[in-house]
């Protein structure tokens, strides 16, 4: 299935994060935000992907816009890979039942894991932008964010 | 910018604690090129790379840029402040100038401006190299190295 495309409205979808709540899709109501698909915590290329966008933090924050990252791996995962790495984006787990977010946002990797991507939602809860790496292993750089807040005029 | 006027610029974004960028820096600099060189440190992969681009930059009110990036790309194993320091000193420098300016905000603008200037150019990672107005992620590959003469 192919990953969801600006216009569409965001599918229903439950993620879980480190402090035990739930996120979904009225979660991402009300402000821009943009959900990095990413394929494994503490993987190489994650890695570098989520210490660069953590070095354009105020950046967004300057855009009004928050970034979580989202992955299968379990919340307990991703919070040793944040304080790892010393970041502070918010992570989504989509590890129960796997994978089901990344399916309903055509981003799961026939793998089991996600695709690398990027989605972007608006305000009113539809989305903005959407970009798939061609390949998990390529780190989408911050530019085709920054440009499709212009091309958005957000 | 240094090298040989009139050759061919080759814009590197990197960061002195990417072992990556070291060592294409020294090949590059055995080639008939132009060099430009900007900051692209990221801290939490690299805890230094942002105090040794700001060290290098202060260097750069001396007039010291090219020998003190040299120098830290020379020995990648030393960034610490002491180490930093130690440079400057090596070099020649007024120590004190220099520990005042690494830590000044108009260092630290200079090299903010580079990063978002490579991140608006599409810089992910470094090293990447800009030859004719092209973007090459990453380490050259022998095509690229083939086409710089080396």
């Amino acid at each position: 299935m192919a990953i969801v495309e600006a216009g569409q409205p965001v599918p229903e979808f439950s993620l879980a994060t480190y402090e035990g709540d739930t996120f979904t899709q009225e979660d991402l109501c009300g402000a821009t935000t943009v959900l990095v698909f990413y394929p494994f915590a503490f993987s190489p290329v994650c890695t570098d992907q989520m210490s660069f966008y953590q070095e354009l933090l105020e950046d967004f924050e300057a855009r009004g816009v928050t970034l979580y990252g989202v992955s299968c791996d379990a919340v307990w995962s991703q919070q040793a890979f944040r304080e790892k790495l010393g970041i502070t984006i918010g992570q989504l787990s989509d590890f129960e039942p796997k994978g089901a977010a990344c399916r309903a946002f055509g981003v799961l990797h026939p793998g089991g894991f996600p695709q690398r991507a990027l989605v972007m939602t608006g305000a009113d809860g539809v989305v903005l932008w959407s970009h798939e790496a061609d390949s998990p292993g390529e780190l989408p750089g911050a530019n085709l964010i920054f440009d499709a807040l212009d091309a958005a005029a957000v | 910018m240094r090298g040989a006027d009139g050759a061919r610029l080759v814009i590197v974004y990197g960061d002195y604690e990417c072992p990556f960028c070291a060592a294409v820096e020294d090949r590059l600099r055995s080639l008939a090129l132009r060099l430009a060189f900007r900051h692209f440190p990221v801290r939490s992969s690299h805890p230094r790379a942002h105090a040794a681009a700001c060290a290098a930059e202060a260097a750069a009110l001396q007039g010291a840029f090219w020998p003190y990036h040299d120098a830290l790309f020379a020995d990648q194993g030393r960034l610490e402040d002491p180490h930093l320091w130690a440079r400057a000193e090596r070099l020649g420098l007024d120590v004190a100038r220099f520990d005042a300016d690494r830590r000044s905000s108009a260092v630290a603008e200079r090299v903010r401006a580079d990063f978002r200037g490579g991140v608006r150019a599409g810089v992910a990672t470094t090293p990447t190299l800009f030859v004719d107005g092209e973007r090459h992620a990453g380490r050259p590959d022998a095509a690229l190295w083939a086409a710089l003469g080396g």
